[in-house]
């Protein structure tokens, strides 16, 4: 229906179809955004709770027990089993819900057809079910947390044979049925959404807009949206041997195992199975968050620097490397479950390899705010942090994924650090500059830029007195995903660093709601936008009117004549990529 | 009472802090958007820079603080370890480097090219030569880096050497079993069918069954089985063979800076040598408690933090009178006559014990 949309044919619209199973990408780009942040705030929470127990681990929690109940805390303590099911949702909510759907939901249903100039997504309704499966998905969920035996607690990896036996943990019971069935309703979400973007970018460009005058985030979204559709299908068949194995009797994770005082009638099957069927999502998942983000701080660092994104082709051909290399690095997870030493060696080969692109990416970011002239708006702030946290992890990467050295580290603090740091904060950060810099296309308004520096400051702050002396734990053979450590003469001497991690993550936590805050509060009440564009930037988006209408664009969809990186080219500070090439200009894009 | 002090503070920040953004929202009118806007970008571009200053103080004070709580502080407990901690300080030195060059130019050029209008943007959108560079050199560096990982990463996955001692690691929840084998080199059979909690709980073939397939074997009637304590000898190279009983396990040996996971059904090695007694260790480290103990560093379930094993090393002339103390797991769960060895024939009476369970 979407070709034939323009200004003068109006829909009737009720209110069911216009904000709830709206196929308008601007909407459910807004309702994956609100659903990724309640999903955030959650996954918030229950990392400031699991954070008590690390760092007050003799508190009395009789307040929190009048909340949670006795399952959560009992007798003033936050109980083993609560601390597993809290790391574990937190790691997979914030993972696949806020970092996977939240992130690139928002983004790409914003911006492709935005970017690429077109009325609306390929398929409009694919994509609203690609938001309603991920919102069943949240429902189910966020409803395993109610459940009698509590939530899934063995870690957001789901290794079998802990995750296949009820007889092995609480959590292992119904909470993994809820856990696996959430997770194969995301995964069919993001199928739907990813195949959309891909379709859309490839096939409704505007005219004059080849695949080298793209803007990067669309690249990335791009790269992102192939990568999970080539690696979702691989967990999700994975999972569904596990649910063989659970409830059907069959032996593909299962062997030799002797539990609860039985032995199990299963042999033959391997463990470690699971871990390269999981881990060929896995790692690629890493990159299917960071890319966006990487798309996302490449487009505000060239608007804010008012200067032209450095080494285009060369941004385009690293995300390229990245996407290739991701599929091929999955094991270095894996270095210490006896996996084969020359196999082992390869896949140290191919992980160190990423350093070189990531590289490129780092330098080419470095030279786009060389000799600029920066707007330090919000989203620039976050775009700018963005780059150092991925600077400091990824550093930290080409540690572990040296086999030798993840020999000593593995599954210490040190993993913790490193991937927080170069994922979840960075990929946050990129989210977080992608709102401050899109909310006036989305809202109309602007948001509060004091609570937007505020912000900044307290989180980037926070984020590196979190996780910089978690390197330090690891190095002392921390291991993670312990309840207490109180008891151990190697790994008690951080009690006092823990305390001091989990004030910091307290105050960083509340400091998100002041951004939760600052959302809500500037949708009502704002600033008015009152130029399309804002920030003066080259893409198509800016050129929609203030208020979005459905179709975009009032009258023809403008044809593109140029690259989106003309700032201050010959003397003009910006020149829209709607403009002509002037006769005597030279072309500098690709 | 506390916790609604600080619930009662917290809202008086939120409260103080919408106050001022409001008001700077009304300042910025008042004294004009494009002002306003200036001296936002002259605050932030200075802040980049004070944030570059005290990062890199912090990170220093920082070391100052924790390097003594890590293992760097002290000597690796193994001959692999030391190995490890060359790589460490390779790696260091040349990603520390990088980090260090990396923000503060990144953070100064955020400082030094904010908007001014005394200076012009420099329009520069590519250049292959520069994208050349900053792909080979990291490239290069890498290669060592691999070089330097692969070289030790054969070594400590290699073969053990000859003489060294064998001992077998089996994780469960929650807790560690260990097997010495009584006649060297030769480790009985054993089948986890065979489990039997209360005598042998790693499931040793000491009698036939026709059921599972099982034949009696002599050597299992010999091994000696501990649980929670291991002990090794110094400078003694010892062969690790890792399983588990139930669920994933991780015998983590963080003082010797290896691991491996214990995988059921799927067996594993590890070898190293220890360097240090552990009395030689306490001494080291200043500690009079230190042990060396074994983490699990793979999620197993609720009791997964609890999961602890000790190491003793002792000197060779230590171990073999302790070895000298140590009877058959066998021997210990069916306590007959000991003078007859040869414990391969199992009388009518244990015939009937077995089956009954």
């Amino acid at each position: 229906m979407s070709h034939n949309l323009d200004a003068t044919h109006h829909h009737e619209e009720t209110f069911i179809t216009k904000y709830i199973f709206s196929q308008d990408h601007k909407m459910i780009s807004k309702q994956f955004l609100i659903t990724g942040m309640v999903w955030a705030v959650i996954g918030g929470i229950l990392s400031v709770i699991f954070r008590l127990q690390l760092g007050y681990p003799d508190a009395n929690y009789a307040w929190l027990e009048n909340i949670l109940g006795k399952w959560w805390v009992e007798g003033g303590h936050i109980t083993a089993q609560a601390y597993y099911a809290l790391v574990t949702i937190h790691g997979t909510v914030l993972v696949f819900f806020v970092l996977t759907g939240g992130l690139s939901g928002t983004f790409a249903n914003l911006l492709i057809p935005f970017q690429i100039g077109a009325r609306d997504m390929a398929s409009p309704f694919m994509n609203m079910l690609s938001y309603w499966f991920f919102f069943v998905a949240s429902i189910v969920m966020l409803a395993s947390l109610f459940i009698q035996t509590g939530p899934f607690s063995g870690g957001w990896t789901a290794y079998p044979p802990l995750s296949a036996l009820h007889q092995a943990s609480p959590g292992s019971g119904v909470g993994m049925d809820y856990w696996i069935t959430a997770m194969a309703l995301f995964i069919v979400s993001s199928l739907l959404g990813g195949l959309n973007y891909i379709v859309t970018i490839l096939n409704m460009r505007t005219k004059g807009l080849s695949m080298t005058r793209l803007p990067l985030p669309m690249w990335a979204i791009l790269f992102t949206a192939i990568l999970g559709v080539l690696s979702f299908p691989v967990l999700l068949s994975g999972c569904i041997l596990l649910i063989f194995d659970r409830h059907f009797g069959t032996s593909f994770y299962l062997s030799d195992i002797f539990v609860a005082g039985t032995a199990l009638p299963n042999e033959g099957g391997s463990a470690i199975l699971f871990q390269h069927l999981f881990w060929f999502l896995g790692h690629p998942e890493v990159y299917i968050i960071i890319l966006p983000a990487m798309g996302l701080v490449s487009e505000v660092l060239a608007v804010n620097a008012r200067k032209p994104i450095f080494g285009y082709l060369a941004m385009v051909v690293s995300m390229f490397a990245i996407l290739l290399l991701a599929f091929l690095v999955w094991a270095h997870h894996m270095f210490v479950t006896g996996l084969n030493p020359f196999l082992g060696s390869i896949f140290v080969l191919l992980t160190l390899l990423i350093a070189v692109p990531s590289a490129v990416k780092v330098f080419n970011w470095l030279t786009t705010i060389w000799r600029g002239s920066i707007h330090f708006t919000p989203a620039m702030l976050f775009a700018i942090g963005f780059v150092s946290l991925f600077i400091s992890g990824g550093l930290t990467g080409i540690w572990l994924g040296n086999s030798s050295l993840d020999i000593h580290l593995h599954d210490t603090y040190f993993v913790i650090a490193h991937f927080h740091i170069v994922m979840a904060v960075s990929a946050m950060f990129g989210m977080f500059a992608g709102i401050y810099h899109w909310f006036p296309k989305m809202y109309g308004r602007y948001m509060n830029n004091t609570l937007g520096y505020i912000h900044f400051w307290v989180t980037i702050i926070g984020a590196y007195l979190i996780f910089w002396p978690m390197h330090y734990q690891g190095l002392a053979g921390m291991p993670r995903r312990y309840y207490d450590y109180s008891t151990w003469e190697s790994f008690k001497q951080f009690a006092d660093l823990n305390r001091f991690i989990s004030t910091v993550a307290a105050v960083v936590f509340l400091t998100q709601l002041i951004f939760i805050f600052n959302f809500f509060y500037s949708v009502i009440f704002g600033r008015v936008l009152k130029t399309p564009n804002p920030w003066k930037a080259n893409t198509l988006e800016w050129t929609t009117p203030i208020h979005g209408i459905h179709g975009n664009w009032p009258g023809e969809i403008p044809e593109v004549y140029r690259w989106p990186y003309d700032y201050s080219k010959g003397g003009r500070d910006y020149i829209p990529q709607t403009e002509p090439i002037g006769p005597n200009e030279i072309d500098d894009g690709h | 009472m506390t916790i609604y002090l600080i619930i009662a503070v917290v809202l008086l920040v939120f409260v103080i802090t919408f106050q001022v953004a409001k008001a700077s929202e009304y300042v910025s009118i008042l004294r004009g958007e494009e002002a306003n806007r200036k001296q936002n970008n002259k605050i932030n571009g200075w802040l980049m820079i004070i944030f570059l200053i005290l990062g890199l103080w912090g990170a220093y004070i920082c070391n100052n603080l924790l390097f003594k709580k890590t293992l760097l502080a002290y000597p690796s407990a193994s001959v692999q370890g030391d190995k490890v901690d060359e790589m460490i300080w390779i790696t260091l030195a040349i990603t520390g480097f990088v980090f260090i060059v990396t923000q503060i130019l990144l953070f100064y050029f955020a400082w030094r090219y904010q908007e001014s209008d005394k200076r012009k943007v420099f329009f520069f959108s590519h250049s292959n030569k520069l994208e050349f560079i900053w792909t080979a050199i990291p490239a290069l560096v890498l290669t060592v880096l691999i070089v330097f990982g692969l070289k030790n990463w054969f070594y400590f996955t290699g073969e053990a050497p000859k003489d060294a001692m064998e001992v077998e690691v089996t994780g469960k929840q929650f807790g560690w079993i260990f097997r010495y084998p009584g006649v060297p080199g030769h480790f009985g059979k054993k089948y986890y069918k065979m489990i039997d909690l209360a005598n042998n709980p790693l499931g040793l073939c000491w009698r036939d069954s026709a059921a599972i397939q099982i034949k009696d074997d002599p050597y299992a009637h010999k091994d000696v089985v501990l649980e929670q304590t291991m002990y090794l000898i110094k400078n003694k190279p010892v062969k690790l063979i890792i399983g588990s009983r139930d669920v994933l396990h991780d015998v983590g040996l963080s003082q010797f800076r290896l691991k491996m996971d214990a995988v059921p059904g799927i067996p594993t090695t590890m070898w190293l040598t220890p360097k240090y007694t552990t009395e030689e260790m306490k001494k080291i480290t200043n500690n009079p408690d230190f042990e060396y103990e074994i983490s699990c560093d793979q999620m197993c379930g609720n009791g997964h933090y609890s999961m602890k094993g000790i190491i003793k090393v002792l000197t060779q002339e230590e171990y073999d009178a302790w070895w000298a103390k140590q009877k058959p797991a066998y021997l210990l769960a069916f306590p007959i006559d000991t003078s007859n060895t040869k414990v391969t024939m199992i009388d009518n009476k244990q015939q009937h014990l077995f089956t009954k369970n």
